[in-house]
């Protein structure tokens, strides 16, 4: 076996180890904990490059799995492993690379921070919990990670724990992230009871394999759904919760608490990419239809076409995936009954989540929420993209969105940082002027996120999943929903640039906010205007602007490379592709629709830059009532407080009495019952029995003096007694036994 | 080791070492704790030496030591171990210890105190050790005085009132017991459980019954049944399972934390030992005609106790229903596992799943349970007792390594992969899901608000800004970081590792499936 695949463990290893170094060292140790927090990630990021290169290489291996024994049942072995192939290799080198940056980005913004070990010690757990959830070949060993991620972020959010808000969003976080790992949990407890095993790749036992899941597909469930389909969406359950999917995005804005590192890391760049990750290396399941899987049994080949078919939508590939579409998305003949229900919520979810999330996002005036709902809104599309292409177009936008994504958030830090923290976009402005590198930075990630064309890797990364999605006959409403977000996403993009980088600067003093806690965590300079950032901090945002453009140049219809990767063949240049119909009025329409958004926002924002921070927003003079609607994120917080919070309260509240009166009332009836026939049977005994009868009650008031003393609470007597007792019944046995 | 007596002498040091502990009235708090320090280390030292010899490919007794003791009654002195009764005799060994430690020092009757504790210890070794209803019974019971004594000498205001209750309820379940088998030995002549399994699972028990105890015109099956129930109210109540668990929280929370951590550590582990050891091998087909019935009592455990857990306002209390809530996975676990209902290889898998799980759970629950109670222990030391969940906030900037170390522990108790609660508890979901799915899905919902409460802990004690009260709260001192540093090495150990007590009881559960199997 290739050495590289039987040691894969040692990439989230490496972090893993120096989480638990600098656990162990004390607090002042910081250059300790940088240099073995950013050592691990380097190496971590050299063995990945190697085992992508490998994966990369022409004819390379496609897919390789490691298995070991975890623990015993019986006469069976619950087995975990890893996998090496296109989608694991592509996620570590992604993780290991952006998170690199941010780990040494933290290392000049945390720079003033008195918990600085702490927080590298979390970082490195953090991406050891990261990396061993996308090499996982179990999904067992995957949910571990999964969980271990989720320790990890609740960490994080809260790591400025005494401020309350903080340590409410950390909870709120890991608890609401649980409600989808609840679904994902009875999902894996299922998957296993039908397939007997979890491991995703066993040399054809496995469970997302052929065999396993053309069982699957014929066992029905309620409603006559397939079991795979069921499984499938309980799994998604916990792909919701963790990418930030409507109804549980809840969590994400809040998550923002954290420093801004954080927020860069996980809740955009790796973290909420997991629910996207999680939904492509279950997709056979997800995808899973008798169709389907008919078309994948003429030949194996077909059977990974099939299961990925990312060359659904515009680019026709080769002869297997032209089955494996029509097995996929059915045909006219056969309707879109044929395709799997699952692959169908996925893409509605994703769709809905999508223009949701960007449209709260217009009503937002922190810039870190700005962008934390823009994260929720690109993690729909990704969710869109598989459900409308396969793994390959959302995948695709996973690794841009990661690359832009940690971009802005840097940005955006970097810009809070200069504004000795400030962070309402109405008290910026005029930024450009202070910051030029983070200005250009920044504004290279907003055209990414917006998808203006051709140079931008988001333009390409988001015109595929839409291209995907009006291509197939079934996704009409999510492409038109997806249109109407890439408007918006061009929109609030724009506002916000207008706000933070042009006119005049409306901050001028520090916050009084800024008294607080956090304060003292980043350095201050006091008042003053913004100041550029330290190198440490402006070098990865650099580095994460060049990617943020040529990453687009792996994934054009032309050469969709990207997409050839992860399906196991090579790609080739195909200038033909462009001008098949559609593919270039599609492009030229997304494009005209990114426009539109730039110019309306432009004209709101841009045009007469506000110079007031309390001056009313232009949406808000227009449509003053929707605004509120936006601002207040459609009350979803509110809803939950007054239904989920409040059934849980009352539930507690209800087994509390429950106890304490109920029960323990029946408990008490009883012993007032004994206790009564006891003093009854005294009394008896006193006064009618032994009444008269001198000798006795002379007899009585001894004995009961004698137990009076018994009962005097020493544990002495007590104890003799019991030990005389004890002999005498043993006594009593061995007489009665002998006689 | 045939003819060294090692489970005797591991039963036998810690009661006379508790008996002369006891006598030994002058001593000094200094000193009572010392003895009692040194007397619980030995145990620990055999009860490894028992480990390193214990061979785990084979589910038979072993280190078995059998005497003929009343002839003729057929009353015998029969002690062995297997995987079962090893993983509870070295959890004993590990917990009694601690809890000692974390006493500090006992001012008022030192050595009466630790005496109790040892004899405590001593009975729990021979519960878990015995093989004959006799002298297993003596043992149970045992155990249960000292630490009515304990919580009622030592406790907090209501102690007396929680100390009456704890006992008499127990008292009743060990009737019931009592009972149980004063008519299983008239009808068998046996106080044998092997024997009694045997019996029960060939029927033949039930025909003995009908013949000897044929009161009112009761049938065989009817006799056994009430037998059954006797039985079972003996270990429903010592676990607990819901409904018979009201004593509990006013009994874990009025005793002394380090009394705590027996009665929750090791205690509640006899209810279920006694599950697994007697009821499940001797009435098979009675738990399963009421399976249903009783899956239902286990699924309400674990969401009632995590509902009510979510309602206390005293950290005590919360974790006392948490344990009622982690024991009922393990008697998930077992009902699942008794409702039979199906056979084979395959079957087979799903059963000794879920009872690896609840072996699993038993000894991760009693661990960190006991670390729990132990942290709140150093809590109550420093604020002189308060222990309310309003009564903090903030401490993790004054007592960051305390902060971290409960943190870990709580995190094992509301199943963090990778600490030793969840590969237990997904062992018994895994094969509960099988057995009996409804049960688990419903059960899942205690997973979910067992993690509420314990984060809603953690926020109001720890995080925020500090309690202007506290500010000179110290931090963990080196002797109490050494006091719970073993339970969270093993909670790491166990969770990344769980083969390492898996693989020690994995034959016993194949053993026992075997036999439940028809």
């Amino acid at each position: 076996m290739n050495w590289f695949v039987k040691n894969l463990w040692l990439i989230p290893a490496i972090p893993l180890l120096a989480a638990g170094l600098i656990a162990l060292v004390k607090q002042r140790e910081r250059t300790f904990a940088v240099a073995v927090s950013i050592g691990g990630m380097a190496i971590s990021f050299l063995f990945s490059m190697v085992v992508f290169l490998q994966t990369v290489w022409p004819d390379g291996l496609f897919r390789e799995t490691y298995s070991f024994d975890w623990v015993q049942m019986g006469e069976a072995t619950l087995r975990l492993g890893w996998v090496l192939d296109p989608l694991s290799a592509c996620m570590v080198l992604m993780v290991t690379f952006v998170g690199g940056l941010i780990f040494i980005y933290s290392a000049g913004y945390m720079a003033a921070d008195k918990n600085f070990t702490r927080f590298f010690c979390f970082l490195s757990l953090f991406a050891a919990a990261m990396l061993g959830l996308v090499i996982s070949n179990s999904l067992l060993l995957l949910f571990v990670c999964w969980e271990l991620v989720g320790v990890s972020s609740y960490l994080l959010i809260g790591f400025w724990y005494e401020k309350p808000s903080a340590a409410a969003a950390a909870k709120k976080a890991f608890i609401t992230t649980r409600i989808g790992d609840i679904g994902f949990f009875i999902g894996l407890l299922w998957l296993y009871r039908e397939t007997g095993t979890l491991l995703c790749y066993d040399g054809g036992n496995g469970c997302l394999e052929a065999t396993a899941l053309s069982k699957l597909v014929s066992i029905g469930t309620i409603g006559g759904m397939a079991l795979s389909t069921a499984i499938g969406l309980l799994i998604f359950c916990g792909a919701m919760g963790k990418s930030g999917q409507f109804p549980l995005h809840v969590w994400l804005p809040d998550a923002m608490e954290g420093p801004t590192p954080v927020s860069a890391l996980i809740h955009a760049a790796t973290m909420v990419a997991a629910g996207v990750f999680l939904i492509a290396r279950v997709y056979p399941l997800v995808a899973a239809t008798p169709a389907v899987l008919h078309a994948g049994s003429d030949s194996p080949a077909a059977m990974v076409a099939s299961a990925h078919h990312a060359d659904a939508g515009s680019h026709e590939g080769s002869a297997e995936a032209t089955v494996a579409r029509t097995a996929v998305h059915g045909d006219e003949s056969h309707g879109p009954g044929k395709v799997s229900p699952a692959l169908r919520v996925v893409t509605w979810v994703g769709a809905l989540t999508a223009l949701f999330a960007a449209l709260i996002a217009v009503g937002q005036n922190d810039i870190k929420r700005i962008l934390a709902y823009s994260t929720v809104s690109q993690l729909g599309y990704m969710f869109m993209g598989i459900g409308v292409g396969g793994i390959g177009v959302g995948m695709f936008h996973l690794i841009t969105h990661a690359f832009f994504k940690a971009l802005l958030f840097l940005g955006a830090g970097s810009v809070i940082h200069g504004c000795h923290h400030e962070q309402d976009i109405r008290r910026m402005g005029g930024i450009g002027k202070f910051m030029p590198v983070t200005f250009a930075a920044y504004a290279v990630g907003m055209m990414a996120l917006s998808g203006v064309p051709l140079l931008f890797s988001g333009f390409w990364s988001k015109d595929e999943i839409l291209n995907a999605a009006w291509m197939w006959p079934v996704s009409k409403g999510p492409f038109l929903l997806g249109v109407l977000g890439a408007f918006l996403t061009a929109f609030y993009m724009t506002r916000q640039m207008c706000y933070v980088f042009f006119g005049a600067y409306r901050g001028g003093e520090a916050h009084a906010d800024d008294v607080g806690h956090s304060a003292d965590a980043e350095h201050s300079h006091g008042n003053g205007s913004p100041s550029e950032s330290p190198a440490v901090m402006t070098w990865p945002l650099l580095i994460l602007a060049f990617f943020a453009v040529v990453l687009g140049a792996f994934g054009t219809p032309v050469w969709p490379s990207f997409e050839g990767y992860l399906e196991g063949h090579g790609a080739s240049f195909q200038f033909g592709k462009l001008f098949q119909p559609g593919t270039l009025g599609l492009m030229g329409f997304s494009t005209l629709v990114v426009f539109a958004g730039i110019a309306v926002s432009w004209w709101f924002y841009g045009l007469e830059p506000p110079t007031d921070p309390d001056a009313t927003d232009a949406v808000e003079q227009r449509l003053p009532r929707a605004f509120v609607l936006l601002r207040d994120k459609f009350y979803v917080d509110e809803l939950y407080a007054a239904s989920v919070i409040r059934f849980n309260a009352a539930t507690a509240w209800f087994f509390d009495l429950l106890d304490r009166q109920f029960l323990d009332g029946v408990v008490r009836g009883v012993s007032f019952v004994v206790t009564g026939f006891g003093w009854l049977t005294r009394l008896a005994d006193e006064f009618v029995i032994n009444l008269g009868f001198d000798q006795g009650c002379r007899g009585i008031r001894w004995s009961g003096a004698r137990t009076s003393r018994v009962q005097g609470g020493r544990v002495q007597v007590y104890l003799r007694v019991l030990g005389v007792a004890l002999v005498v019944i043993v006594l009593l046995f061995t007489w009665g036994g002998l006689g | 080791m045939d003819s060294f007596a090692i489970l005797s002498i591991l039963t036998a040091i810690p009661l006379i070492g508790g008996f002369v502990l006891m006598a030994w009235r002058s001593a000094t708090a200094e000193e009572a704790r010392g003895t009692a320090i040194t007397l619980s280390a030995i145990p620990l030292f055999l009860a490894i030496l028992l480990w390193k010899n214990f061979d785990p490919g084979t589910g038979d007794l072993q280190f078995v030591e059998r005497h003929l003791w009343i002839p003729t009654l057929g009353i015998e002195y029969f002690v062995g171990v297997d995987g079962l009764s090893i993983l509870m005799v070295l959890l004993c060994a590990i917990v009694v210890p601690m809890s000692i430690w974390a006493s500090g020092l006992v001012r008022e009757n030192g050595s009466l105190h630790f005496g109790l504790v040892l004899l405590l210890q001593g009975g729990l070794f021979g519960t878990f050790t015995a093989l004959s209803f006799f002298h297993w019974f003596i043992f149970w019971e045992l155990s249960l005085l000292p630490a009515f004594f304990l919580i009622k000498f030592w406790g907090g205001p209501d102690r007396s009132r929680s100390a009456t209750q704890f006992f008499i309820y127990t008292m009743v379940g060990s009737i019931g017991l009592l009972v149980a088998f004063m008519a299983m030995a008239m009808a068998t002549g046996s106080f044998d459980f092997k024997v009694l399994a045997e019996l029960g699972r060939s029927g033949e028990l039930t025909a003995k019954l009908g013949e000897t105890v044929s009161v009112w015109g009761l049938s065989g099956g009817e006799v056994t049944l009430m037998v059954f129930l006797g039985v079972f109210l003996g270990f429903a109540v010592k676990v607990p399972l819901f409904p018979f668990h009201t004593w509990l929280p006013s009994a874990y929370s009025e005793a002394t934390s380090p009394t705590t951590m027996l009665l929750t550590g090791l205690m509640s582990k006899m209810g279920v030992y006694g599950f697994l050891r007697i009821l499940l091998p001797i009435f098979p087909a009675q738990m399963a005609v009421l399976s249903t019935g009783l899956l239902w009592l286990a699924v309400l455990t674990i969401v009632a106790s995590a509902f009510a857990a979510f309602a206390q306002r005293d950290l005590k209390r919360m974790f006392a229903y948490s344990s009622i809530n982690h024991l009922g996975y393990c008697l998930l676990g077992i009902f699942a596992v008794g409702a039979g209902g199906g056979s084979g290889a395959a079957w087979g898998v799903e059963q000794a799943a879920a009872l690896n799980g609840v072996l699993l759970q038993m000894f991760n629950h009693g661990l960190t349970a006991a670390a729990l109670f132990c942290f709140v222990r150093f809590l109550e030391d420093r604020s002189g007792g308060l222990r309310g969940l309003g009564d903090f906030g903030g401490l993790r900037r004054i007592a960051p390594v305390f902060c971290g170390l409960m943190g870990i522990s709580v995190f094992a108790s509301l199943g963090l992969p990778g600490l030793n609660g969840f590969a237990g508890e997904f062992l018994i979901f895994k094969g509960v899901f099988s057995l009996a799915g409804w049960a688990a899905m419903l059960s899942t919902a205690g997973l979910l608000v067992t993690a509420v409460f314990l984060l809603t802990l953690l926020q109001r004690v720890f995080h925020g800004p500090l309690n202007e009260r506290w500010t000179l709260l110290p931090d963990l001192s080196f002797r109490e970081r050494l006091i719970v540093l073993p339970a969270t090495v093993l909670m790491f150990l166990l969770g990344v590792y769980p083969q390492l007590a898996v693989g020690l009881v994995n034959q016993t559960v194949v053993e026992m499936v075997r036999q439940i199997q028809p």
